[in-house]
């Protein structure tokens, strides 16, 4: 059979999501966060939420997350995505409203609003991209970078004593009342992502129940920050990153 | 009536639809008056007690972006900690009311009362080229009607506004006249209103609206800045509010806005016992400052005092309206104390001898 | 019932990642010697008979640049 006669829209079965835009994303080859972002778009799509749904970025590589979903958008200040989301969902119960962080923006500088966000039980959803390390601004330790691992402001490797724990964030929120859904995914390969979005979709429509806070955290790459090429970047966190932050669902009430 | 107890009611029957705060001395009265009113359940305002004042400020940002009448009140230490907030509200170009009942500073401070934040509230705060428009109430009817006027003034230029009080009027109590209340905006006039900018969910009639500061192309970011500027030199241009006390003949002029205006009527009153032609200009406006206003008066006068409960600061507007035309001196107290008219009078006479 | 399946490659936007790469079951994608106008190797089908349309490749690729047809035949 000619692939020319396979080509043909009826035979589709996988493409673009009509809620990405068509801007090129500018994340570094194989970044998690482009799978991440499709992720969302897929959920809000077969959803048909998008006049629904309103994305509060952070700051960090994905503070253009509004470049690429096309739905409408507030940048947040560094931290204080979950203090918007609060607001807007309070003021607009009708909408889906979904906070998109890094690790140094919501488990560093904004620790304190998402824990009282998921201590409030704000029906939102919060996306979490633990790659364990600052990307945007060059590599250096997050408060989830593992013992031993180099970044720019830990050149001799991450020391306890020095810079203390990596943070299990996504453990402590499981254990606030506020919360109903809290559970830590990947994206490297298809089964994983197939996970993430069920995970997604799952947090999304939880929010219109009035059940509580639903985060996902997803455990993901930063091939520039770590300096190791994306395929192996995916095998380096199946072997560092998992055993720290064990992949599952803590909590699904 | 405790001026902010007048806070809270103006909240709710201007159609507020949202308040979100963090307890300071001296201006708790406003979120404990707004929870015990329930307004959620009469208009539907929401009305949160958030994590801090951090918190607070960006649950404004979020509620504002959505086009919705939202505000906030804390006093000194607090409105430092929103300071990043309002650069950033400043920055998308966000409507909302920020309240400030001031209290002595630095750092932890007092609680008594001052006017110490005109600096911070006038010239930024946060970091930028950017203002707020800033009301100073001197009543406790000025706080009830301060509020509805702060969001008619922030929605049209879209800017964040600023009540700049301070503990003496956040705790006075007076008589208060309640205005005709306004209805809570509905979603559809909302979406009227807003729906050029504001995230009110995308249709598929219209691109996505984002609400950002951030504009890392300097080309982009200098000509944001330019239209800001704009924004401004308009305001400027059109909404100075002041009032004048026995100016029409005043030989000297007090300056003097809040409670200390109202201290100052005294004051002028007391000088023309003496046979002394003083007057006094409040500004009711502290940014845009009424600088015309003052500079008309100029001619007339032969001196400017301003009186404030600081060690200086509105005084070095004055000194620029004024450039070098007439002496322009100060008088302050500083740290909670409130000068007595008899004081201030004594110090105006020293200025003139 | 057998299925047979292609994909097209919006190479342009393709950064050759080759995460797909590794995740396509059945060995039918390469990345390129060839590169795209930002100097990227981008992604294209070496074994074209071999594949069945599964979107493993396209559920993996970050920069959605990968659409899947399958037919059953």
């Amino acid at each position: 059979m000619d692939i020319n006669d396979i080509i043909k829209p009826e035979n589709k079965v996988y493409g673009k999501s009509s809620v990405l835009t068509d801007n090129i994303m500018h994340y570094c080859p194989g970044c998690s966060h482009g799978v991440v972002h499709k992720l969302v778009a897929e959920v809000i799509e077969e959803l048909d939420i998008q006049d629904k749904t309103i994305g509060v970025s952070p700051v960090g590589c994905s503070v253009f997350a509004y470049n690429y979903l096309d739905i409408d958008w507030q940048e947040a200040a560094h931290g204080r995505a979950p203090a918007l989301a609060t607001a807007i969902k309070r003021l607009n119960p009708d909408k889906y409203v979904f906070t998109y962080q890094g690790d140094g923006d919501l488990a560093s500088i904004g620790t304190a609003e998402t824990m009282h966000a998921c201590n409030r039980g704000e029906n939102i959803v919060i996306i979490f991209i633990n790659n364990a390390i600052y990307g945007m601004t060059g590599g250096q330790m997050a408060p989830t970078t593992l013992l031993g691992q180099v970044t720019a402001t830990t050149p001799y490797g991450r020391k306890a004593e020095l810079n203390g724990y990596p943070l299990k964030i996504t453990e402590l929120l499981a254990q606030l009342e506020g919360t109903c859904y809290v559970t830590r995914q990947s994206v490297q390969n298809p089964a994983a992502v197939r996970k993430t979005r069920a995970a997604i979709k799952k947090a999304f429509q939880n929010s219109m129940m009035k059940k509580g806070t639903s985060f996902v955290e997803v455990v993901s790459t930063c091939n520039s920050g770590w300096k190791i090429p994306p395929v192996e970047a995916n095998k380096w966190m199946e072997e560092n990153m998992f055993p720290f932050y064990p992949l599952g669902d803590m909590k699904d009430r | 009536m405790k001026g902010n107890e007048a806070i809270a009611y103006a909240a709710i029957n201007c159609g507020a639809d949202g308040y979100f705060g963090y307890p300071i001395t001296p201006q708790s009265e406003v979120m404990e008056t707004l929870m015990k009113e329930k307004p959620w359940e009469t208009t539907g305002m929401v009305v949160l007690q958030a994590e801090s004042e951090t918190a607070s400020i960006n649950m404004v940002y979020g509620g504002a972006a959505c086009g919705k009448k939202v505000m906030t009140s804390s006093s000194s230490p607090g409105i430092s900690l929103m300071c990043e907030g309002l650069t950033y509200l400043a920055g998308a170009e966000l409507p909302c009311l920020v309240v400030n009942v001031m209290r002595g500073g630095p750092g932890l401070g007092t609680i008594q009362p001052s006017q110490g934040d005109y600096f911070q509230a006038t010239k930024g705060g946060g970091h930028g080229d950017y203002r707020l428009i800033v009301l100073a109430p001197a009543s406790v009817q000025d706080m009830y009607d301060f509020v509805d006027l702060a969001f008619e003034l922030a929605f049209k230029y879209r800017n964040p506004a600023m009540i700049l009080a301070d503990g003496v009027i956040g705790q006075m109590m007076e008589k208060l006249e309640f205005r005709p209340t306004k209805p809570r905006r509905t979603p559809e006039e909302v979406r009227a209103q807003c729906d050029s900018w504001a995230t009110l969910g995308k249709p598929k009639t219209r691109e996505r609206n984002v609400i950002t500061s951030l504009a890392l192309d300097p080309v982009v970011m200098e000509n944001f800045n330019i239209k800001l500027q704009k924004k401004y030199a308009e305001i400027e241009e059109k909404e100075v509010r002041y009032s004048t006390y026995k100016t029409e003949d005043a030989e000297h002029l007090i300056v003097a806005f809040g409670c200390m205006s109202r201290i100052c009527e005294n004051v002028v009153d007391m000088a023309r016992e003496n046979g002394i032609k003083l007057g006094m200009l409040r500004p009711i406006t502290l940014f845009p400052f009424p600088k015309k206003p003052i500079d008309a008066l100029v001619p007339q006068l032969k001196s400017i005092m301003s009186v404030e409960l600081n060690s200086g600061q509105m005084v070095e507007d004055v000194r620029l309206v004024s450039n070098g035309r007439v002496p322009v001196g100060f008088y302050g107290r500083q740290g909670g104390v409130v000068p007595t008219p008899d004081e201030i009078y004594e110090a105006f006479l020293k200025f003139i001898k | 019932m057998a299925v047979k399946g292609t994909i097209v490659v919006d190479t342009e936007k393709c950064k050759g990642c080759g995460v797909c790469v590794v995740n396509c079951p059945f060995g039918v994608i390469a990345l390129s010697h060839e590169v795209n106008s930002k100097g990227y190797n981008f992604l294209h089908m070496v074994s074209p008979d071999k594949c069945t349309g599964c979107t493993s490749c396209a559920t993996v690729c970050p920069d959605s640049v990968i659409t899947v047809y399958r037919v059953k035949i």
